[in-house]
């Protein structure tokens, strides 16, 4: 600081009035738009990690078969309604590895219940590559190896079995591969049809903005319930399980496509007011070319968003058809089918463990939840 | 005399990054006017936040001290707990926003939200404080204080918002009033008005100013100190006239001399030729029907353009001059085609001088096409004139590829060229365009309008989104770029001073009409119509010698029904253009 004789300060530091109009001002921002996404999402812990989670039960969808011990409708005549069983290490203060007590059970004839009594005994170690049901690795790799299964004479029931011997766990691991999928596919479905109504919509106006917006509000005031078990039921029940596993997500589908195409059309109404837009039509760029090079690119992560929000809502339907007996039916196995036998108050009370597929069902929904409001507030990331 | 308010060795940070705001001290005085000047970035505003401690979340104070010094004693408004600070805020200080659009909820009546202030400092009765309220609405210059108190704020143009806004800041009568760039968002004449105004009631009622600006005009009409800040030291502080008399500083001189400005004497110049016309707009009209909010009422029509005349010769620069809603948009937008003008209306272009003219009023689709080769447009924001997903390369070869001329090399070559052209460097085609400032982007989006050979470039408002002194280059190359390839401009803008500096002709517009037209140098020597010698008076110079001319802002300013007789127009009866002498064009009864 110089003081000047009329009082005034002046900054002694030297000073560069050509400050190079070379220098880029965001040195930070200089990276394509993906990298910029990525960096701000890493800081959303809660939705990496739920990203993560996703991501590993999706990969590991191909082997369900291969970790779980049995196969999906392998019944145990002898153990119906087991209760889960701990898997041990030390037995007597000897370690032995991961062991279980065989079961066996026993009729209590005051109260006409099987109960199951562990042999404390005799502790059996559970065997790994080992050979059991058969099934097909990634759908079409016929295998009978699995990672661990229960030894000679004993059982292997984590999360217990149900009504008819089958093994929860088992079950549950096989019926992530419907339950997560039909949610991927119901969701290309009802992007597919979003995206192109709501872009023509939004892009060209109009009349066929105003029809197609009509036709959105009429699918929004049916009530969804009644209309998804009235599509289902039309499924002709002598259709294999993978059909209707198609249809249902397809039904799903095409029910869900009104509310993202009014975002895809919002969004195109305020995007086609932006300059760089504008620019390209004075340089005279054909309506498709607007479309494909400068509006899409600039909301698909929008709606990329918007769809993992929307993912939930499909397994969530899923389950609910299922649950009520007019989605998937046995044998395919899904978590919605697997709480079809969990219907009964009673047999809840008395055996809690048939309704263990909710846990599943709550943590990926919630997962998808945090991984979409993670990607959602990393989306713009030009602002600090 | 202590001074009112003390900032001394401020300095404030975001997160863990650079200090923004490093080692700044000022003082005010009671009754002083200090304006905190400098460019985006400079730390101005966060400053005058400070001083309230309403800055964003991510910024601390790091250090240094704010002590304000009221009839009370010293307070030291750092170390204050938030329950005392907020007796501080709206009481003994109050502060005016720059966006009078979202500076009022829009839920509730203008005279609650500025009554509030009084209900909870003064603990007034509702009686009591609405009738201090309509006597504060009465001095900021409401005409009907009591419709004010119960309008709500959408109801009210910008200017009337921005006088609300200084309404509810002065009703508790502060020792200090903080106005964060209280003028930018408004139009000059509104903007040379409600500078009156606050210097009036700050004369009235002593209190101190602290004005946040960019503008060195507004600092020259308005402060008695001034401190020049930039990127977060302060450049050079001390009274206003040595300072802008003499500015010591480089950067401030470089401020000074980007600052444009309306020549203080200027000599009537000659008509341009009118023999080689590259555009030529004759009877231009366009009518908009609005909605009207009722079913029962029908819809208004609106006026946009109205029998506009515009002959632009080749290689010179057309200015269309105007408020918001002057029309000045839309008459860009007809003459590039990217807008149908009403029938009658002719709007010719001719590429060559001796091709046969386009009619761009109705072009088929070939000829649309050859249009856009020869006609570009360079928008007004420059941080959303360029895609965000596309590398500055995918972008500027883009209207090559639209046109399908030449090779991906040798687009790629040209985009090279261009950017040189315009003063970027060729590695900069890799690049995303968030990467760069705003004075950049603008290059980089002149540069796309000149990829395709135009000779005709359509400016609308391409420097009012920057900073002076990038205002001051992108004119001087715009300039450059005329003179080496022999391009013509219709240029867009509410600034007379920019166009001062830039156009051949000035045509000056007021609800759809052209209201005056001539050379810019006969219109500032012999401003004939009462808006224009308003738009003249309003601008602030950075002259401490050429105050603002408030009297005759306010004969040119208001609606046309109040000019004087010989200018005065109606929706019905308009008065026609006529030429006063060669080549300069006024709107009156003769």
């Amino acid at each position: 600081m110089t003081k000047l004789p009329d009082g005034r300060y002046v900054d002694d530091a030297p000073y560069d009035p050509q400050v190079s109009i070379q220098q880029l001002e965001r040195r930070d921002l200089d990276a394509p738009n993906w990298v910029l996404i990525w960096r701000k999402f890493k800081t959303h812990k809660l939705g990496l990690i739920s990203g993560i989670f996703l991501l590993f039960c999706y990969l590991m969808l191909p082997f369900a078969g291969f970790i779980a011990p049995y196969g999906a409708n392998e019944r145990n005549s002898d153990h119906l309604y087991a209760p889960p069983q701990a898997v041990h290490w030390v037995h007597e203060g000897e370690f032995l590895g991961p062991f279980v007590y065989p079961i066996t059970a026993e009729a209590d004839l005051e109260t006409f219940q099987w109960v199951f009594k562990p042999d404390t005994s005799t502790p059996v170690q559970l065997e790994f590559f080992c050979e059991g049901a058969e099934y097909s690795l990634a759908g079409f790799i016929p295998s009978d190896t699995h990672l661990f299964c229960a030894p000679d004479g004993a059982t292997l029931f984590l999360w217990g079995s149900d009504r008819l011997g089958r093994d929860v766990f088992s079950r549950i691991l096989y019926g992530a591969q419907l339950s997560l999928t039909v949610g991927l596919i119901g969701i290309s479905v009802s992007f597919f049809l979003g995206i192109l109504l709501g872009s023509i919509a939004g892009y060209f106006g109009g009349r066929i903005d105003w029809v197609i917006n009509r036709v959105i509000e009429i699918l929004r005031s049916l009530p969804e319930l009644p209309l998804w078990l009235a599509l289902s039921a039309a499924v002709p029940s002598n259709w294999g399980p993978v059909a209707v596993f198609f249809i249902i997500s397809i039904i799903l589908g095409i029910l869900d496509w009104p509310g993202l195409a009014r975002a895809v059309r919002a969004k195109f109404l305020s995007l086609r007011e932006e300059e760089y837009v504008r620019a390209a039509e004075m340089m005279g760029a054909s309506s498709g070319r607007v479309i494909r090079k400068h509006l899409l690119p600039n909301f698909m992560s929008h709606l990329i968003a918007s769809a993992t929000l929307s993912i939930p809502a499909m397994i969530l339907g899923e389950t609910a058809l299922s649950f009520l007996g007019l989605g998937l039916r046995a044998p395919a196995v899904s978590w919605g089918v697997m709480l079809n036998d969990a219907q009964n108050l009673a047999s809840i009370e008395i055996y809690p463990w048939t309704a263990i597929p909710m846990i599943p069902i709550i943590i990926i929904v919630l997962a998808f939840n945090f991984l979409g409001d993670g990607l959602r507030d990393s989306l713009d990331p030009y602002q600090q | 005399m202590t001074p009112l308010l003390s900032v001394e060795n401020l300095s404030i940070g975001f997160g863990s990054g650079d200090a923004v705001v490093q080692d700044v001290n000022f003082n005010v005085m009671p009754g002083e006017t200090l304006a905190l000047v400098g460019e985006s970035g400079s730390g101005k505003t966060v400053t005058c936040r400070a001083v309230l401690r309403i800055l964003p979340r991510a910024a601390q104070i790091r250090s240094g001290r704010i002590t304000l010094n009221t009839e009370k004693g010293p307070l030291t408004l750092t170390e204050m707990s938030e329950r005392k600070m907020r007796d501080v805020r709206g009481d003994q200080v109050s502060m005016i926003f720059q966006e009078p659009m979202r500076s009022l909820s829009p839920l509730h009546r203008i005279g609650n939200q500025v009554s509030e202030v009084l209900w909870l400092h003064r603990g007034a009765s509702e009686k009591e404080a609405k009738r201090q309220v309509l006597q504060t609405f009465e001095r900021v210059g409401f005409p009907d204080p009591e419709r004010a108190y119960r309008s709500y704020p959408f109801e009210m143009s910008g200017g009337m918002r921005q006088r609300a806004m200084i309404a509810m800041a002065m009703v508790s009568k502060p020792d200090l009033l903080i106005a964060d760039e209280p003028t930018t968002a408004l139009d000059v004449t509104t903007q040379a008005q409600v500078l009156g105004l606050i210097k009036e009631l700050q004369q009235e009622t002593g209190m101190a100013l602290v004005l946040v600006t960019h503008d060195l005009g507004v600092v020259a009409n308005m402060a008695e100190k001034v401190v020049v800040m930039h990127k977060g030291r302060v450049m050079e502080a001390g009274a206003a006239e040595p300072l802008l008399k003499n500015p010591a500083h480089p950067y401030t001189q470089q401020l000074f001399n980007a600052a444009p400005a309306i020549p203080a004497e200027a000599r009537p110049a000659p008509p341009l030729p009118d023999d080689d016309l590259i555009l030529e707009m004759n009877k231009v009209n366009k009518t908009f029907t609005m909605r009207s909010g009722s079913a029962w009422k029908p819809d208004a029509l609106v006026h946009a353009c109205r029998g506009v005349d515009l002959k632009l010769p080749r290689g010179k620069t057309l200015a269309i001059v105007g408020e918001s809603g002057s029309g000045k948009t839309t008459a860009a937008r007809i003459a590039l085609g990217a807008e149908l003008p009403d029938q009658g209306s002719e709007v010719l272009f001719r590429a060559t001088p001796d091709a046969d003219p386009i009619t761009v009023h109705k072009m088929s689709r070939a000829t649309r096409t050859a249009f856009q080769r020869d006609a570009q447009m360079v928008f007004q924001d420059p941080y959303s004139s360029l895609s965000p997903r596309m590398r500055v390369q995918d972008a500027m070869t883009e209207p090559l590829e639209i046109h399908k001329i030449g090779t991906k090399a040798e687009r790629r070559d040209k985009a090279a060229q261009m950017l040189q052209r315009v003063g970027l460097s060729e590695e900069m085609l890799k690049r995303y365009p968030h990467a760069f400032s705003g004075g950049q982007r603008q290059r980089l989006s002149i540069a796309r309008a000149m990829m395709l050979d135009p000779s005709l470039i359509v400016c609308d408002e391409p420097t009012s989104a920057l900073d002076v002194s990038v205002q001051e280059q992108i004119l001087t190359l715009l300039e450059k770029l005329q003179e080496g390839l022999n391009l013509s401009y219709l240029f867009i803008s509410h600034d007379l001073a920019v166009v001062a500096r830039i156009a051949d002709e000035v045509a000056v517009m007021r609800q759809g009409l052209i209201v005056e037209q001539a050379p810019p140098d006969t219109l500032f020597y012999n401003p004939q119509h009462p808006y224009t010698k308003a738009l003249i008076a309003a601008q602030p110079e950075p002259d401490i010698e050429r105050p603002i001319n408030l009297k005759l802002v306010a004969q040119g300013a208001g609606s046309p029904e109040k000019w004087a007789e010989a200018f005065r127009f109606t929706d019905t009866m308009v008065p026609s253009l006529v030429e006063l002498e060669p080549g300069h064009k006024v709107r009156c009864h003769v």
